[in-house]
């Protein structure tokens, strides 16, 4: 896979006037957005017969500057859009791209019907930790033990694995990536798009504005060597003891049926 | 033309199908769940797609979902489903997209009385989602009426691009009469306009802003590639959340919709109004009592006529003010406690009295309970 230059990946998927993006310095939704549609590329989508399903929230932006048929809905509820779309017409592509609390909080019943359904819609889930956008709440991804403003002594909950969630309820393609493993990103949202069936891909995406500041975790920089050295990929994870996992966090492909 | 005897829910669901409708999703819900069974029966034969959802707010999006790609789509249930789906109702509405609900209604609040009839949701069609918003909704008194207004639903969903209720209740949805369904060739259809393919500068929210001229709407997949947004957007569907002039222009426009085809939207039947002392007005189950009710008054020399709302909104009221210029006073009978009678009371405007008469135990109201309200509250009859 031969990576696309910047500017081309501007001309052909960009609606440059609609830039600037409204993120903050750091975060890591540009280079995601960057990386996911080098995988675009790569599966050779057809941008007329593409239809992006974006959620609410910092990564409820990450269509709106990109040209394609796009619709933004409700809270919680792109899943349930999106399959009604793929349903009527099931020549399109769709793609949902959302974050954490629609797909797993507010949407999370949806989420799970879609991969026990195996509609075949792949989603795209932008895992920043927190709730950005509307000023740094927990999620159902915030780990226990962190902070946020809704949780200013410690969040006292389990968090989801969003990739064991999918995996539970059915879905027939899980994969992982992080905005620091983008060469990674592009080829498992190459092969999701290529995948017949519900796919997940789960993105972990630094947000220093808000998890960084409240968690301490530093800037962009020490969020982003954080995902590089606690990242082990799928295969590696395989062949090691359970006890060096802790802490870590599994990439690449989890599930492909 | 073909005669059947059909329960009210059925004859929904050939409507639905006549009119073009190829894309349900539903969930289970008394006592509209005839309708997704018949749909989920009916629609591969036509071609169309049935999904049973997780939930009534997975049902009204996938609707909205296959409407932007195209679909006619319709969705049915009772109260506590259609609570669920004034969230995206509003969705529907702020992005124009065409579907129908279909509100069974049943006894309320909560799970209620799931087996029995209310009009209890008038109010909650008109008003449930926040925001300001226009409304259309029609009320079936029979299976005909049923068969009738789900066609002029769809239809009106199409020509204004906005969410559109159909009231029935438990006992219009389960109740069998004998009707006589058009050939699918007399049916007069409406279908959204769509943009000429080659329209470079398609705006798909470019409307008048006094609601007569409705946006052309494309379909997702078509090569259009445009945004369909939640937020205020401008003509193009792009975010304008830092523009108060756009929002201002959007909402105004959306609310112009209604008010400008209102002649058209607005269905009612006058019965023995001409002459009458007293009025009634009703809709739904409530209106055939009515109109039994006119009948036995009329048998005792009492004037009494009926106004029928078969469109509850937009709200009648020009009938309403019409016929308040010739009667001493207004009836209104509801199977809830009182909702209906308000808007009837501000077109009266206090010019006669209005008197409400409510069930809310989940049976209907019945004629000689009208008929002893009109006798001893009106005429004074001991």
């Amino acid at each position: 896979m031969s990576p696309t230059h910047t500017a081309n990946l501007l001309d052909r998927y960009f609606l440059k006037e609609r830039l600037p993006t409204i993120w903050c310095p750091g975060c890591g939704l540009g280079t995601a957005n960057g990386a996911i549609l080098r995988g675009f590329e790569a599966a050779g989508v057809d941008q007329d017969k593409t239809v992006l399903v974006n959620g609410i929230g910092c990564s409820g932006r990450t269509a709106a500057y990109l040209d394609f048929d796009v619709l933004k809905g409700t809270h919680g509820r792109a899943i349930a859009f999106a399959t009604g779309i793929k349903l009527y017409r099931p020549e399109l592509t769709v793609v949902v791209m959302a974050g954490d609390g629609d797909t797993l909080a507010i949407g999370g019943n949806h989420f799970i019907h879609a991969a026990r359904r195996n509609v075949d819609i792949k989603v795209i889930l932008f895992n920043n930790f927190i709730y950005g956008m509307t000023g740094g709440q927990v999620s159902p991804t915030t780990p226990a033990g962190a902070r946020g403003s809704t949780a200013p002594h410690g969040y006292n909950e389990r968090s989801f694995d969003a990739c064991k969630l999918a995996e539970a309820a059915g879905a027939s393609f899980v994969a992982r990536s992080t905005s620091y493993h983008v060469q990674l990103l592009s080829k498992i949202v190459r092969d999701a798009l290529l995948h017949k069936g519900f796919a997940l891909v789960e993105v972990l995406t630094q947000c220093p504005q808000q998890y960084g500041r409240w968690n301490k975790s530093g800037d962009a920089f020490d969020m982003l060597t954080w995902f590089k050295d606690n990242a082990v990929r799928a295969e590696q994870a395989a062949k090691m003891p359970a006890d060096d996992l802790v802490g870590k966090f599994t990439i690449g492909e989890l599930v492909k049926q | 033309m073909t005669r059947k005897l059909l329960q009210g829910n059925e004859a929904c669901v050939e409507a639905a199908i006549a009119a073009g409708v190829r894309f349900f999703a539903g969930y289970p819900i008394t006592p509209a769940t005839e309708i997704a069974e018949g749909m989920a029966n009916r629609l591969p034969e036509v071609g169309g797609v049935f999904i049973q959802m997780e939930d009534e707010i997975g049902s009204i999006a996938a609707c909205i979902g296959a409407s932007v790609a195209g679909a006619k789509a319709l969705t049915a249930t009772s109260g506590p489903g259609a609570s669920l789906m004034l969230e995206n109702l509003g969705f529907a509405v702020i992005s124009e997209t065409p579907v129908v609900i279909v509100n069974v209604m049943r006894g309320g609040p909560s799970t209620g009385l799931p087996t029995f009839p209310a009009q209890m949701d008038v109010m909650q069609a008109r008003w449930g989602a926040h925001g300001d918003y226009p409304m259309v909704a029609y009320a079936p008194s029979s299976v005909r009426e049923t068969y009738e207004l789900t066609i002029r639903a769809i239809n009106t969903a199409e020509l204004l691009r906005t969410p559109v209720f159909l009231l029935s209740d438990a006992m219009i949805g389960h109740m069998r009469e004998a009707i006589t369904l058009p050939d699918p060739s007399e049916l007069q259809l409406i279908e959204r306009k769509r943009p000429d393919p080659d329209n470079a500068d398609f705006a798909p929210h470019r409307g008048s802003q006094d609601g007569f001229i409705i946006p052309e709407m494309a379909r997702f997949g078509d090569g259009f590639r445009f945004h369909v947004d939640s937020n205020v957007h401008d003509e193009y569907g792009f975010p304008a959340t830092e523009r108060n002039d756009i929002a201002d222009k959007l909402i105004r426009r959306l609310n112009n919709k209604t008010k400008a085809h209102a002649d058209e939207l607005i269905i009612v039947e006058e019965d023995q109004l001409e002459d009458a002392d007293v009025a009634i007005f009703a809709f739904g189950s409530s209106a055939r009592s009515a109109l039994e009710a006119v009948d036995m008054a009329r048998q005792r020399g009492l004037k009494v006529g009926l106004l029928k709302a078969m469109t509850l909104w937009p709200f009648p009221e020009e009938y309403v003010d019409k016929w308040t210029r010739r009667v001493k006073a207004w009836v209104v009978p509801e199977m809830n406690l009182g909702q209906m009678v308000r808007e009837v009371s501000l077109a009266v405007n206090g010019r006669v009295p209005v008197y409400p008469l409510n069930r809310v135990d989940g049976l209907l109201i019945e004629p000689h309970q009208i008929l002893s309200l009109i006798e001893k509250q009106i005429f004074a009859i001991a």
